[in-house]
């Protein structure tokens, strides 16, 4: 609880921040505070994930592009109060549609009844990978995370190429200042 | 019993932390700010292992630690340079 009144505060601070180097490093604060939420609600792998990705890579990338970008700020424009309605509806009905949810944890609610029960008494025997988690991703969903795969590695190509690009432009530049 | 206090003593620092990131009027406030969330978040994660009885959520906090620290080092590299692939030898050149 106390972890996520912390985590609606950072929010509004970073929608609040004017500096964009602050909202960099809040966001690398939002991060770690929503994996430790994570640890709390036990998803350790979802935890680190979110750690490497959200508070390491992403705190560097967005600080490469502020380098390379030129930051102007904008004019304060005036705040309609639609969005908020609308995000509010929204949240709200996600909250009522949870309401009908069992609770946490029920052996007996749909999501454990579908397929995980044939996971785990034919995922040895079909795949033969000791670990079921790893069964169900690389084998019986191989093309959902083939998919997902490809999308991070043109992603990442492509972060790749924007910062390695800018570089190399900004070279010659000061190559030919050099040269007249 | 121990472990609780000490997770309830890590909460509390922590919203003493996200207080100083979010009013911190210099850059260096938010910089030192996220830094002690990530530790603090170390913490967290190796008391919690703790209080739920698997001690192996410490390698998962080693991971932190290191992550951590590349992401401080890439801030303030950044703030000192304004550049992430800055190199002291390329300046002294002629």
């Amino acid at each position: 609880m106390v972890l996520l009144t912390l985590l609606a505060a950072v929010a509004i601070a970073i929608v609040r921040q004017r500096s964009l180097f602050g909202v960099v490093l809040l966001s690398g604060i939002y991060s770690f505070l929503i994996a430790s939420v994570m640890i709390v609600l036990d998803a350790i792998d979802v935890a680190l994930t979110e750690a490497s990705v959200g508070a390491g890579v992403s705190v560097v990338i967005l600080l490469a592009t502020l380098h390379l970008i030129k930051t102007t700020e904008a004019a304060h424009t005036r705040a309609s109060w639609l969005p908020i309605f609308v995000s509010l509806g929204v949240g709200g009905a996600l909250v009522w549609g949870t309401l009908t949810l069992p609770p946490f944890g029920t052996p007996d609610a749909p999501i454990h009844r579908h397929v995980a029960p044939y996971y785990i008494e034919n995922a040895l025997r079909e795949t033969n990978v000791p670990n079921i988690v790893s069964a169900v991703l690389a084998d019986y969903r191989g093309y959902d995370t083939l998919g997902e795969t490809v999308v991070i590695f043109t992603a990442g190509i492509g972060v790749m190429m924007l910062l390695r690009g800018g570089k190399r432009r900004r070279s010659e530049d000061d190559k030919a200042e050099d040269a007249s | 019993m121990m472990f609780a206090a000490a997770a309830m003593a890590i909460l509390v620092a922590l919203s003493m932390v996200v207080i100083r990131a979010i009013k911190g009027p210099t850059v260096f406030d938010r910089v030192l700010a996220g830094n002690s969330v990530g530790m603090l978040a170390i913490l967290l994660l190796a008391v919690i292992g703790f209080l739920t009885g698997r001690p192996q959520f410490l390698d998962v906090a080693l991971t932190y630690g290191l992550l951590n620290l590349i992401a401080t080092l890439a801030v303030l590299k950044f703030f000192r340079h304004g550049d992430l692939a800055y190199d002291a030898e390329e300046d002294s050149k002629p």
